[in-house]
């Protein structure tokens, strides 16, 4: 009898901390409003004209030499490949780094303030072999270049 | 996350300064799937990186959950002296936020 009320209590008081636990995340979910910055449908968008349409304003790119992209020929890890996207053009106001086979393909857009230099470096997933294409907006017009890696272990499934 | 989710290096050579950085999290894409219980792991990653020097805002990126887990970034801006402060602060899409000030050397 006994322990079975203990039981009893048990479960109150963990169904009562689960409702708490729920609370609390529908509060923490909240703030994702305030980034109002963050285009969520560039983000969403499946293929690469879409995205950088809802991102840059245009899906139209122009390719240039002038953006140099330095990413590995063959990606042992797809998970962490090593990334940098170099520009020596004047007045670039964003860049982004699209990997055209992911599920979500554009995967980090940039903004650049006037004293910063075109270029960004970071670390990407990729779910398969594709080209990873480096765009660059200067003086409202769109500059792209790409590079294909070749994905050896997929990054993106579990 | 704790306040020190972020390191950062900035080196200043010949008036252009480099700024290195890597934070701590999970990045989670919301499409893998935990292995044990066969569900999918909610999505949880950075979504928006300011960078700034001396209060100005340089870089501002957005990001999807295709950025590699524990991010790195790196950057270069023209400017800055040796002493300057460089300031880094990530919001994740739970709203999770972690910043930190680093010194140019």
């Amino acid at each position: 009898m006994s322990t079975d009320m203990k039981r009893r209590i048990f479960l109150k008081g963990s169904l009562a901390a689960g409702a708490v636990s729920v609370a609390a995340g529908a509060g923490l979910l909240m703030p994702q409003q305030v980034l109002a910055a963050w285009p969520k449908a560039a983000f969403e968008a499946k293929s690469i004209p879409d995205a950088l349409t809802a991102l840059m304003g245009s899906g139209d790119t122009t390719t240039s030499d002038k953006i140099k992209i330095k990413a590995p020929d063959i990606a042992e890890n797809g998970a962490v490949v090593p990334i940098t996207v170099e520009s020596s053009m004047e007045g670039i106001e964003s860049m982004a780094i699209i990997a055209s086979a992911n599920p979500v393909p554009l995967i980090a857009s940039f903004s650049l303030s006037g004293s910063a230099k075109g270029f960004v470096s970071t670390r990407i997933k990729m779910g398969k072999t594709g080209d990873v294409i480096g765009v660059v907006k200067a003086g409202g017009k769109l500059y792209s270049a790409s590079k294909g890696v070749k994905v050896t272990i997929g990054g993106c499934g579990g | 996350m704790a306040k020190s989710s972020i390191k950062i290096r900035a080196k200043t050579k010949k008036d252009v300064t480099t700024v290195k950085a890597l934070m701590t999290h999970p990045m989670e894409t919301g499409g893998r799937k935990d292995k044990k219980t066969g569900k999918l792991i909610p999505a949880h990653y950075i979504q928006e990186v300011v960078c700034k020097h001396n209060g100005a805002t340089v870089l501002t990126a957005n990001w999807s959950g295709g950025v590699s887990k524990n991010p790195y970034v790196s950057f270069k801006f023209a400017g800055g002296a040796k002493g300057d402060s460089v300031e880094i602060t990530w919001h994740d899409n739970k709203g999770g936020s972690g910043t930190q000030t680093a010194k140019i050397k």
